[in-house]
């Protein structure tokens, strides 16, 4: 049984004790706990049960390697599952629950499937469910997607907030154990920008623990004064609780603070996503000790030998009163010490070496039995350890005696953590005395000037040692703080293996372990993977470690194989008869432990989850009941549904005021470009298809833009202001592409031409004021211009004042009714709305949306860039010739148009489509042919471009792309509806409203 | 003509910075050959100083001209002298190539007031806004979250943002947002207190 | 996450403030000119492993494009230059055969 120590525990402070709840259950624990060792302290060894055989599981870990204790955090607004015991802080009135159980973590009906196991191999569910094929979409994917999924999601909002932040920095050091505290310093005392973050509440990491004295003092003295000195210096910055997730391209780095998960009442942003540009990153990242594969090794109370350190030193509890160690170095003796000096038994130290360690001796002479070759068989017990049986390391697992005990301290070896190291292309290099993979300094991942800049410090490194490793992060310091001034001649200087710390390696124990016992040593605790898995696939092909991970889902797990990844390729190079630098480890990837969704969005959720652009008149809109409908990020009113209307009664009502009276829209979003110089005329000739360069002044004219491949790609009037300026309407959601597409063109292209253009788009307000009394409105409003038929005709613009206002009136229409767009400064938008509003009030004027304007112009046969044009429709298809120069040698998309395809008779083209009954088209359906293409489908002959109810006409209208449709005019085509039902409509001119153009001139 | 609405109505948050719109301001842009003597004699004649260093504002009185791309320049002045500036150009600059045109509506000043105000920024922007790479008289064009923005430091404790008009709220709503008191970020947070 | 200098203002830019414009140096190709041309100037690109002129443009920055010269494996940027180019000038080639000597452009 664990239990807290009476005294100890570096970490707790045993005067502060707080209440949490696990699984309803009520507990305590102390300030300083982690939620593992407070569980620990209440006898909470099984803590969460394993994702496919639901075997019971225990804490390993006493870090961010744990696989096994998750568990549900919070509930509501708060909750968050698969959080780790190990690295979550206990605070007063915590609530957790476990999972991957049911009804219960101590009566669960999954483990089932551990009884089964024989039955559940590497790629069973590969193998099972292909047959027969119907089953798997109602039968076996059903039941596999209900019984999957580790956690449960929370339900409802977020109730906390996140943000970013981005810093820039010379060195950033991650990793605040002693060895990224030396390195820190090093490099900030050359008076460099320096960033320390250490991922736990702690600086120091493991030396306190391991007793290590620096500098003569002891580790907690040196690290405070280390601290003190760090704080001091105004170039140093300094995060605790912040760990670095992920290392990218040209020194980018990025870092997760945690900032109130430990404090449930804190006030501001609960995680902070540091977007790090960093000069040099050094990792002092550490290492984490791996386990030994022996059979039942995940039985609670199996623990790392370091762990069971962790926690008698920091938190004064023990994961058992009787601790066998087993272990293939020294390192794990210091667990045995830890454990007498606690004054708990070590019934026996278990060396797989045959000759044990430099510590053998000391620990007899501690009156210690140290069994040296010798190795666990099996460990007994069920849902906590009750012994071992202890065998030969070089048999097959005859039991020679069965020692009792409460815990397994067990140790393979330590693994320098390299992922950091990896992210970014470093390479590794297999470390035969150490039996590890470790950085190859000489193939660094290297940054924008193709030199290194990451730099690994201490048992990141390789140099497990205190003195090694405090060398090597000094080195690391000096080096990086060179190189992030421009010297990369400091080379790095590779640590010495440290004999005292190298493991012998044990990957299978015992080393000729049958069937029976490899199918119960396990190496990914998380997703129950074994070592008769990883043989399984060798046998069956997998070669590759990549294939093997995804085949066995070793390492696949929230832990992403911290603990099972160098055990498992060791066991299938073992099993290949390759040697493991041949077979490799598989990539290391960001983030390197879980981090919230929320840290990654940032501040971007609700009002702030993208930029909504609003015009001058935005307020007035959504005051009058805007229906809204997004553009791009604008939002534009669709309608203004009165009390009682339908949206399609508001959209009618709309149509018909503009037809019979006056309507007001809000065009402020239409692109406006500037386009200005010498040469401006010529430009503009080659962005349209139109001749613009002889647009005389004070008129506007039509016109098209295509992209050099010669699809349409955006529509408008252009005004010619003087001599030499242009003003170009764009569409709503052209104004920036186009303003860029103008701009890519001059600087990439025609540099020497003399143009200059600018984007005047959010300058002005625009306001269209449309029908019969149009004019009588503007009038009455008061100008300086002569709106008169004669004196402002059609498709010509006037500068002036309107109610005081200075503006630019266009006399264009989109409607085919009479039409005055008028411009005015933005910020005096709203003010000639207003005035409209006020002018019009006697004849009925009515504000109209997006949707009467589709209706209007659709009414009239004008196209709508979107909606007759998807980027495969060239101008030609819309009959729009009438807007293509044959004059110009050139302008872009000319000699695409050019090509045998599209000028081929046979393309679908625009022309208008009215149903026999006089219903609406769906949007988008397809005109069918009689016969099959070659894929099996229906041929089609054409296709709904826009459709819609017009209250003018009082019946549908309709536009579409019809083959060869001009020349088919009465003919009567059939389109599909989704229903499977047809409808028929008959091929006519897209104008069905006023073919003359009468009531536009006017 | 009415009094011009400001995009933000002269909204204000009291953060751990201060987020103010600042203005209406009178704004030109300018393109034109920087390097003709030319030009910078327009200039001087015009708004009282000539072009800027490449990323630079210059300040003079009330007026501003900030340096924005090798041949564009944003000078900044009371709205009220706007139409005569403009003509000021016009007539000086003649035939030489150059557009200018007002687009005093186009933009939203928004004033951040505070010690901690190159740290609010930096929640939002990629840019190094360090006072070491970008001094007061800087004017650095970068993104605030996703819209396209420029900051001119104006001092120690002062900076304004300068974006479009339509995405005012947005921006002003982000600046806001980065500045509520409880999201500073202290340089040695956490560093000797666990507690903390 | 890749930072390019901007010629044009001289800013070290984030990646995220740039927009990428796909290869450098291409020939426009217009009315009169042959299929095979045409084809080449609209469609086909190169895509080497190693040295890679490209165009990008600061665009949430000084509006301006430049020129890229950047190797596709390491990422390592050997020069960035001016966009008023049509090919890349000798000091940016020299600076690439500085870095990979048997690099043939």
């Amino acid at each position: 049984m664990s239990i807290r120590l009476a005294t100890g525990g570096r970490l707790i402070d045993r005067t502060k004790p707080l209440d949490f709840t696990f699984d309803g259950k009520r507990m305590s624990g102390f300030a300083g706990d982690t939620l593992a060792s407070a569980l620990l302290a209440g006898d909470r060894m099984l803590v969460g049960r394993s994702f496919k055989y639901h075997r019971p599981r225990g804490v390993i870990a006493s870090g961010a390697e744990e696989p096994n204790g998750l568990v549900t955090l919070g509930n509501g607004g708060r909750a968050e599952p698969n959080q780790r015991v190990t690295t979550t802080e206990l605070f007063d009135g915590l609530t957790c629950v476990s999972q991957n159980r049911w009804p219960s973590l101590d009566h669960d009906i999954g483990a089932v499937n551990s009884v089964l196991s024989r039955f559940l191999p590497a790629g069973f569910y590969y193998k099972m469910f292909m047959h027969p094929r119907s089953f798997w979409k109602h039968v076996y994917e059903p039941v596999i997607r209900a019984a999957a999924g580790l956690g449960r999601p929370p339900e409802g909002p977020d109730a906390d907030t996140y943000e970013h932040l981005h810093a820039h920095v010379d060195v950033a050091v991650v990793g605040g154990g002693i060895v990224g505290l030396r390195a820190a310093l090093t490099a900030a005392q050359s008076g460099l920008r320096v960033m320390l973050m250490e991922q736990t509440a702690h600086w120091g990491g493991r030396a306190p623990v391991d007793g290590d004295r620096i500098d003569g003092q002891g580790a907690d003295a040196w690290i405070a004064a280390t601290i003190a000195q760090l704080e001091k210096m105004g170039n140093v910055t300094l995060r605790l609780r912040c760990m670095g997730a992920g290392v990218y391209d040209h020194g980018s780095l990025l870092a997760y603070e945690r900032l109130g998960d430990h404090l449930p009442h804190h006030k501001g942003p609960r995680h902070r996503l540091w977007r790090i540009r960093a000069r040099q990153i050094v990792t002092a990242t550490g290492a984490i000790e791996r386990p030994l594969s022996f059979a039942c090794n995940d039985v609670p109370g199996v623990m790392l030998a370091s762990a069971v350190r962790d926690y008698i030193v920091n938190f004064g509890v023990a994961a058992g009163d009787a601790v066998v160690v087993v272990t293939n170095n020294d390192d794990a003796y210091r667990t045995a010490f830890a454990v007498k000096e606690a004054g708990l038994d070590v019934p026996a130290i278990i060396d797989a070496r045959a000759a044990g360690g430099a510590l053998s001796e000391t620990a007899r002479a501690m009156g210690i039995r140290v069994e040296t070759g010798k190795a666990i068989a099996k460990v007994l017990g069920g849902k906590r350890v009750t012994g071992v049986a202890l065998c030969a390391q070089d048999g097959d697992g005859t039991a020679i005696e069965e020692i009792p005990c409460t815990a397994v301290a067990m140790s393979g070896g330590w693994s320098p953590v390299v992922h950091l190291w990896s992210h970014c292309g470093g390479k590794l290099t297999w470390d035969e005395a150490q039996a590890h993979f470790r950085p190859d300094p000489s193939h660094a991942p290297t940054g924008q000037d193709g030199q290194p800049f990451v730099v690994t410090a201490g048992a990141a490194s390789g140099a497990l040692s205190a003195d090694a490793a405090l060398a090597d992060g000094d080195a690391a310091g000096r080096i990086a703080a060179a190189r992030a001034q421009g010297d990369h001649d400091t080379v790095a200087d590779v640590p010495a293996p440290d004999p005292g710390t190298a493991p012998t390696p044990v990957w299978v124990m015992p080393r000729n372990a049958g069937d029976r016992l490899r199918a119960k040593m396990w190496l990914d605790f998380q997703n129950d993977v074994k070592v008769s898995d990883v043989q399984l696939a060798a046998q069956e092909g997998y070669e590759s470690v990549e294939h093997t991970k995804r085949y066995t889902t070793i390492g696949m797990a929230t832990d992403q194989g911290k603990l099972s990844n160098i055990n498992g390729l060791a066991v299938l190079s073992q099993s290949l008869g390759k040697n493991i630098p041949q077979v490799g480890t598989t990539t290391f990837r960001p983030p390197y432990t879980p981090i919230s969704m929320g840290a990654i969005a940032g501040e971007a959720r609700g009002d702030l989850f993208q930029p909504l652009r609003r015009t001058p008149i935005h307020d007035w809109h959504d005051a009058n009941n805007a229906h809204w409908e997004p553009v791009g990020h604008w939002r534009r009113p669709y309608c203004y549904p009165r009390p009682g209307e339908t949206i399609g009664d508001a959209v009618n009502r709309e149509v018909l005021a503009v037809r019979k009276g006056v309507g007001l829209l809000d065009a402020s979003t239409l692109g406006k470009i500037l386009v200005k110089g010498p040469d401006a005329g010529r430009f503009m000739d080659m962005m349209y298809t139109n001749m613009m360069s002889n647009l005389a002044v004070g008129k506007c004219r039509y016109g098209l833009m295509c992209s050099e491949n010669g699809f349409l790609m955006d529509d408008g009037v252009v005004a010619r202001l003087s001599d030499d300026t242009w003003l170009c309407h764009t569409t709503t959601g052209g104004a920036d592409h186009i303003h860029a597409h103008m701009e890519e063109w001059l600087q990439t292209e025609w540099w020497d031409w003399q143009v200059y253009t600018a984007n005047l788009t959010e300058h002005y307000a625009q306001i269209a004021v449309v029908g019969p009394k149009a004019r009588e409105i503007l009038q009455s409003l008061g100008s300086d211009i002569d709106l008169g038929r004669d004196a402002l005709p059609f498709m010509q613009w006037r500068e002036g004042t309107l109610a005081g206002i200075p503006t630019r009136v266009f006399r264009i229409s989109f409607s085919g009714e009479l039409s005055f767009e008028i411009a005015v400064a933005a910020g005096q938008g709203r003010a000639l709305w207003d005035r409209l509003l006020e002018a019009g009030q006697g004849q009925g004027i009515t504000p109209y949306g997006t949707e009467a304007l589709h209706v209007l112009r659709a009414e009239k046969g004008f196209i709508m860039i979107g909606d007759e044009t998807d980027g495969t429709v060239i101008p030609q298809d819309l009959n729009l010739n009438w807007a293509i120069s044959k004059k110009k040698d050139d302008f872009i998309g000319k000699r695409a148009q050019e090509r045998s395809h599209m000028t081929d008779p046979a393309r679908w083209k625009l022309v208008g489509l009215e149903t026999t009954d006089g219903s609406v088209l769906p949007d988008g359906a397809y005109a069918t042919r009689e016969g099959l293409n070659a894929n099996g489908q229906r041929n089609t002959e054409g296709r709904v471009t826009s459709t819609y109810y017009s209250p003018t006409l009082k019946r549908g209208i309709a536009m579409g792309l019809v083959h060869a449709g001009p020349d088919r005019m009465g003919e009567m085509l059939r389109f599909a509806k989704v229903d499977g039902t047809a409808v028929h409509a008959r091929v006519c001119d897209p104008v069905f409203y006023d073919k003359e153009g009468k009531q536009q001139d006017v | 003509m009415s009094d011009p609405v400001t995009p933000l109505n002269h909204a204000r948050f009291d953060g751990y910075v201060t987020i103010a719109e600042a203005g209406p301001t009178g704004m030109i842009t300018l393109r034109g050959d920087l390097a003709d003597p030319h030009l910078s004699e327009t200039l001087h004649g015009v708004i009282g100083a000539g072009v800027p260093a490449r990323g630079r504002a210059e300040v003079i009185g009330d007026n501003t001209i900030c340096w924005m791309s090798p041949d564009e320049l944003l000078l900044m002045a009371p709205r009220s002298y706007v139409p005569d500036a403009l003509a000021r150009i016009a007539s000086a600059m003649g035939d030489r190539h150059h557009l200018a045109a007002d687009v005093s509506d186009a933009r939203a000043m928004i004033r951040l007031q505070g010690r901690a105000l190159r740290e609010v920024l930096a929640k939002l922007s990629p840019a190094d806004l360090s006072p070491a790479a970008s001094p007061p008289g800087t004017i650095r064009r970068t993104r605030l979250a996703q819209v396209p923005a420029a900051i001119l430091f104006q001092g120690p404790d002062r900076a304004d943002v300068l974006c479009f008009r339509s995405v005012a709220r947005y921006v002003f709503g982000l600046l806001s947002n980065a500045a509520r008191p409880g999201s500073e970020v202290h340089r040695t947070a956490g560093a000797g207190n666990p507690e903390q | 996450m890749l930072i390019l200098t901007c010629p044009n203002c001289g800013i070290a830019a984030d990646e995220t403030e740039l927009s990428p414009g796909g290869q450098a140096h291409l020939k426009r190709f217009g009315p009169g000119s042959d299929d095979s041309d045409f084809e080449g100037y609209l469609f086909l690109r190169d895509n080497p492993r190693g040295v890679h002129f490209e165009r990008w443009r600061h665009a949430m920055g000084c509006g301006k494009w430049f020129h890229a010269a950047r190797c596709t494996v390491t990422n390592e940027v050997f020069a960035t230059y001016s966009a008023q180019t049509s090919e890349p000038p000798q000091d940016v080639l020299d600076r690439i055969t500085a870095r990979r000597p048997d690099w043939q452009s």
